[in-house]
């Protein structure tokens, strides 16, 4: 043994003990996961050792050892058999004839648009011959810049969906759909005499120009017809809070590439609401430690914590109601006035006083965002800061609203049910939307509806609205039809179907059409003659090409600033404040019966397959309630938590409480679009309804609650509690000034060992070496990247039940860490997929070599060799790879094999499975620039995770090329490994996170 | 007491013994030749189809190049089935009334695809890319054999993996001019070694065998 090597191993063993010793005592830089954690709770921390803990029990019983081994030996007895099946004979079909742009085996994309509450994001979808795999965003659209939320990415699944709606029926019976135009014309016959007093139109909102010129025409036609619009996901306080501010409606646009100082009053921007892709990059943009000076400063006013409220540099949590007070304190501090009836502590006063002198010292270039749960007057305040600031025509923009139609959504469907109680509707179309599961419960809406006539539900789902309607037409998904819809600035874009109607689904455009002279018009002549499309179709060929229609973003507009200071919202009633929120990852419902929504981690929570009643660790405390992992029937991830009633204005819905840090005390959260009854399979029974108890006078939140404990159990699958991270630091964060004094400072406590201590020969890597930087700063933990692994490697949904169990399949999760004490910590979100490690633990243990290492450094998962020893997983210090228990994968239903990526094998039962960097795409490009006899280009080839982020915290490319992208990031001193102490070489870092902290209210 | 076992007994256990080592090993052999014989890769075997195509026809006796009808092999992944209009382009002046050929005016009046038995079948897991391989010098002949003699379509060869891998491994045994790849009657030259070895050079041909090559 050489002497440096000598050295080398006895300053290894050395470093361990010292790590040893200094990572028992917890202070208060210490990372930790989950509450049980952070309160060193001796009970979890003994469950935390005992992975397996199931297991652990089987082994010791006897009489289970016994069935064990019989079972093992009957497996090994039956394993080569398996192998002994002859291929059977395939048949091959070509076309008749060959569409001309295809090239068989290559896919197409097309650019379109999938709306939410109105606004469109632009996307490009990939088409394997004409069967749509994968979506992803469209670099040319203002509101995507090639990037794309959850929602999007899920939307394959939602169009493959066997739960939807398949035939157009008339009280049960399958009609031809001239059945229901015949119904229409006899209807409207009757309704001509009256001008239509008793035709009323129900839809989501509107921002197609096509949707409104077509609905206005038939108010034109029938003037006493009325046009309702009812959309949770909308932003009705955002509406209010523009006219208490500017006397009309007017969308604001805002510009955070602009923005120094920013405050969210309880706004979750970067991942929810118009706007947000585009938002996220132009914050992330300005958070690059590197340009110090440039670094954005955030300051969060929330409630429920959001990914918005993990990346602020200062946080506070507030009740709800607290918000407008806050907003109110933030005016009087900017103005100089006292005001002190806002009802906060000391504390959160000397937070706002330094809020307020920051916000001051960066006139013009700072930015205030109200959430759009909070209601219209803390909207107004934070127009007046924004105005006050001189930030209109910098930070923020005025324009005029995306909809066409802005109205008072609550107050809209409020005067349908009172005009369907009064008897004066005889016709209802329901286009879109959900109505009677998702109006406040003080409508009875469903009562109201039972009133009218005639009535026709056009939706993806038979659901809750379509059983209480006569006429249920199944609608044609985006991916499917023909529309147009406006982006957050104003942009069109044409929406495209990518293939046939697979259920003949109508569009919204069909069933207007029947109102009018020519109802069997299709949605394509009807958009193309909204935009006069003539023989000449140039322009619109350059539209469909590009997914944007140039120079239709809005200009700024002229407003007139009166706010009226005195309104304000009413005080809500003692007790415990309800807050009632869109899910992240269902929304309001409409997306339940999603299975790659259902199990996507929540953000923050992380629960998944579930909404919960939401608290505070202190409130869960006064309660006597706490959750606890399983410790029996399960691993990690079964979270043992108390069933509730929640008591509400008379009204009580029974839920599982869980609580989150950093909530504020005494208000709980409640997320909608649970406890569905007709969503689908998987929506059926998945949580409890929040929206029985929410009414219509407060639909954000409201007072005098209260929570009662059932004595009730009930199990909720949390991932945080899964791949714990057992003491060891995986996150680095430092502030701004730390930083700048001493970059270095951020890998304190880093130790890598010498390259010489290895048994791992050491690889060339010619050619190409590809690795992954992900940028913890950037990060905002919207999930899209977990989805869009999910689309591109075929990753199964395996259930709650599983999850409990700890067998979720992502290939990528996003690891979230808290930092301080438990009632507002600072949280971190850390997307971990394969490291792709040059000394890979997990190869070397494979006994068939089913893992093994490419030229390129990627460890390659050989799936038709593995025969599941689950070994490599348990060598594995990332607990990145997957094993596929029971056979998750969907091999029957016919409609969900069409939307598989053909370029990944799908993996059936006892394989293992783990992210490849998506390789199919490597080889793809690699093919691709050989015929071209040239390199691969930095950024010619995305993964699709790296594809999907908003906030461009993931980029990868070849580390044998100086100048890429990743190894100029990975020359950053942020750049540091993953339990690099271990000597793994992974191939993915991570770049430290640095906050830009006020030195006045400190970390 | 008498002896149970005669003495005979004593060779009988040694030679068993002995023998079962070869009889165990000469399973296996036997497994791994019956693995690799046409009754399990169906190699060599003409399929039946719908329509009795000739390659030989079409390609030795017209002299129709591998392009016309698989014309996406430089391009993708697939070589590309033809569709039925590319029948038709000939056949609708050509032998226009022939019964043999009813199944293909049928699905081109009535639009339903023709549905042929794939010959060239890869496992599933198994991600093969026509255009890269010619594109590097790899002909037609090379894996599919004398398309151009056989009147009913066979697989020429194996396509296990040791197959793929005896050319990934030592790709100047295989390779020819980019000029020749779809030349049919291509015969090796006697030095396809020397060649090979300076198309390798000059086509930057890399011995790729990693697994993920192939498999993802």
């Amino acid at each position: 043994m050489n002497s440096e090597l000598r050295r080398a191993l006895s300053r290894g063993i050395a470093g361990s003990e010292e790590r040893g010793q200094s990572s028992s005592p917890r202070t208060k830089d210490t990372f930790w996961r989950t509450l049980d954690e952070q309160a060193e709770d001796p009970a979890f921390q003994e469950h935390l050792y005992n992975e397996f803990p199931s297991e652990i029990e089987a082994i010791t019983d006897p009489v289970a050892r016994r069935s064990f081994l019989k079972l093992m030996g009957a497996s090994i007895a039956l394993a080569g058999v398996t192998a002994c099946t002859k291929q059977p004979a395939e048949k091959i079909v070509p076309y008749v004839k060959q569409p001309e742009e295809l090239i068989p085996g290559k896919p197409l994309f097309y650019a379109t648009a999938m709306t939410l509450g109105g606004v469109a994001t632009g996307l490009l979808v990939e088409s394997h011959e004409g069967r749509p795999t994968k979506i992803e965003g469209n670099p040319l659209h203002p509101g995507s810049r090639g990037a794309t939320d959850v929602f999007a990415q899920a939307a394959v699944l939602g169009l493959y969906d066997p739960d939807r709606a398949q035939t157009l029926t008339n009280i049960g019976d399958i009609r031809p759909w001239a059945a229901f135009i015949g119904a229409m014309r006899a209807a409207l016959t009757a309704q001509q005499a009256l001008k239509g007093a008793g035709l009323r139109i129900l839809t989501e909102s509107v921002s197609s120009p096509t949707l409104a010129a077509q609905i206005r025409d038939v108010l034109a036609r029938y003037p006493s017809a009325k046009w309702h619009q009812w959309d949770p996901a909308s932003r009705d306080n955002a509406r209010g809070g523009a006219k208490l501010a500017f006397g009309e409606y007017v969308e604001a646009r805002y510009d955070f590439s602009q923005a120094d100082v920013i405050l969210s009053l309880d706004a979750d921007f970067l991942s929810s609401g118009p706007g947000a892709l585009a938002y996220a990059r132009q914050f992330a943009a300005r958070r690059n430690p590197q340009d110090a000076e440039r670094m954005n400063r955030l300051y969060a006013l929330e409630s429920m914590p959001s990914s918005t409220g993990a990346k602020a540099d200062h946080r506070l949590p507030l009740k709800p109601s607290q918000i407008e007070g806050a907003a109110r304190a933030v005016v009087a501090g900017l103005r100089g006035s006292a005001g002190d009836d806002s009802g906060l502590g000391p504390a959160e006063q000397k937070w706002i006083t330094a809020l307020a002198k920051d916000l001051s010292a960066h006139r013009g270039r700072s930015l205030v965002i109200a959430g759009d749960q909070q209601p219209p007057a803390v909207h107004m305040l934070a127009h007046v800061i924004n105005q006050d600031l001189g930030n209109e025509g910098r930070t923020v923009v005025y324009t005029q609203t995306v909809e066409a139609e802005p109205t008072s959504q609550v107050e809209s469907l409020r005067a349908l049910v009172a005009d369907m109680n009064a008897g004066k509707v005889d016709v209802l179309l329901i286009l879109g939307g959900n109505p009677v599961y998702t109006a406040p419960v003080d409508l009875a809406f469903s009562a109201a509806l039972d009133k009218v006539q005639l009535r026709a539900h056009l939706s993806l789902y038979s659901d809750e609205t379509s059983q209480r309607c006569q006429w249920q037409i199944p609608e044609a998904h985006f991916l499917e039809s023909w529309s147009d819809a406006r982006a957050f600035d104003g942009t069109v874009s044409i929406v495209q179907p990518l293939i046939a109607p697979l259920y003949d689904g109508k569009s919204i455009h069909e069933v207007m059409a029947t109102l009018g002279d020519r109802p069997e018009r299709s949605a394509y002549e009807i958009v193309r003659d909204h935009w006069k499309i003539g023989k000449d179709d140039s322009a619109w060929r350059r539209w469909l090409h590009d997914g944007v229609m140039p120079n239709t973003a809005f200009g700024a507009k002229a407003v007139r600033f009166q706010p009226n200071l005195q309104h304000t919202t009413p005080r809500p009633e003692p007790g415990i404040e309800v807050s009632f929120r869109n899910d992240p990852s269902v929304l309001d419902g409409r997306f339940a019966n999603n299975g790659w929504l259902q199990e996507l981690p929540k953000p923050i929570t992380r629960l998944t397959w579930d909404n919960a009643v939401l608290v505070s660790p202190a409130t869960a405390a006064r309660l006597q309630s706490r959750e606890r992992p399983a410790t029996t029937g399960g691993e990690h991830g079964n979270i043992i938590s108390d069933v509730v009633d929640l008591k509400y204005r008379g009204r009580i819905v029974r839920g599982t409480m869980f609580t989150v840090a950093g909530h504020p005390d005494d208000c709980a959260t409640v997320h909608l679009g649970y406890g569905r009854t007709r969503g689908g399979h998987l929506a059926n029974g998945a949580g409890f309804n929040a929206s029985s108890i929410r009414t219509s006078d407060a639909l954000g939140f409201g007072g005098g609650a209260e929570i009662a404990l059932t004595g009730q159990k009930a199990s909720l699958a949390c991932v945080q509690y899964h791949h714990l991270m057992e003491g060891r630091g995986m996150v680095r964060a430092v502030t701004r000034e730390e930083y700048v004094n001493d970059p270095k400072s951020i890998r304190e406590g880093d130790e890598t060992p010498p390259r010489i201590i290895t048994l791992y020969p050491d690889m060339p890597y010619q050619g190409y070496k590809w690795g992954m930087a992900i940028d913890i700063n950037s990060c905002i933990g919207c999930n899209a990247c977990v989805v869009g692994c999910q689309a591109e490697n075929n990753i199964p949904v395996i259930g709650k039940d599983q999850v409990m169990r700890g067998r979720e399949m992502h290939w990528l999760r996003i690891d979230t860490y808290y930092r301080g004490a438990v009632d507002n910590p600072e949280t971190f979100f850390q997307p971990v997929p394969c490291m792709q490690c040059e000394n890979a633990p997990c190869e070397v243990v494979c006994p068939v070599g089913a893992t093994s290492h490419s030229a390129e450094g990627l460890n390659d998962m050989v799936y038709n060799r593995c025969v599941g020893t689950r070994y490599c997983s348990d060598n594995c210090p990332y607990k990145v790879r997957r094993f596929n228990f029971l056979l998750y994968q969907d091999w029957d239903t016919p409609s969900l094999k069409l939307g598989r990526n053909p370029d990944v094998t799908v993996r059936s039962r006892g394989v293992m499975e783990k992210c490849t960097y998506c390789v199919q795409r490597i080889n793809a490009a690699k093919i691709d620039s050989e015929k071209g006899n040239r390199a691969v280009k930095d950024g010619e080839i995305k993964t699709a995770c790296e594809q999907a982020c908003p906030a461009d915290a993931i980029v990868f490319g070849n580390l044998n090329d100086p100048s890429s992208r990743v190894s100029k990031l990975k020359a950053e001193v942020r750049n540091y490994e993953l339990l690099g102490e271990l000597n793994t070489r992974p191939r993915t870092t991570y770049l430290g996170a640095v906050r830009n902290v006020n030195p006045e209210l400190g970390e | 007491m008498s002896q149970i076992f005669h003495r005979s007994a004593n060779t009988i256990a040694r030679v068993s013994i002995f023998g079962a080592v070869f009889f165990v090993a000469g399973l296996l052999g036997l497994l791994a030749e019956v693995n690799r014989s046409p009754w399990m890769t169906d190699a060599r075997t003409a399929r039946e189809q719908p329509i009795q195509f000739s390659h030989e026809r079409h390609v030795a006796g017209n002299g129709i190049d591998c392009r016309y009808c698989h014309t996406s092999v430089e391009d993708s992944s697939f070589a590309g089935i033809p569709p039925t209009k590319t029948c038709m382009n000939c056949h609708s002046e050509i032998f226009s009334n022939s019964p043999f050929l009813e199944p293909v005016r049928d699905s081109f009046r009535t639009g339903t695809s023709i549905q042929w038995t794939r010959v060239h079948d890869l496992p599933d897991f198994v991600y093969f890319n026509h255009s890269i391989h010619v594109n590097k010098g790899v002909g037609c002949t090379t894996c599919h054999g004398q398309v151009d003699r056989m009147p009913l379509m066979y697989q020429q060869n194996s396509l296990q993996m040791e197959w793929c891998l005896d050319c990934h491994r030592n790709p100047e045994k295989y390779v020819r001019p980019r000029s020749a790849v779809f030349s049919v009657d291509y015969q090796a030259p006697e030095d396809q070694e020397a060649l090979g070895q300076k198309l390798v050079a000059e086509y930057q041909i890399q011995k790729l065998t990693s697994c993920s090559t192939c498999h993802r």
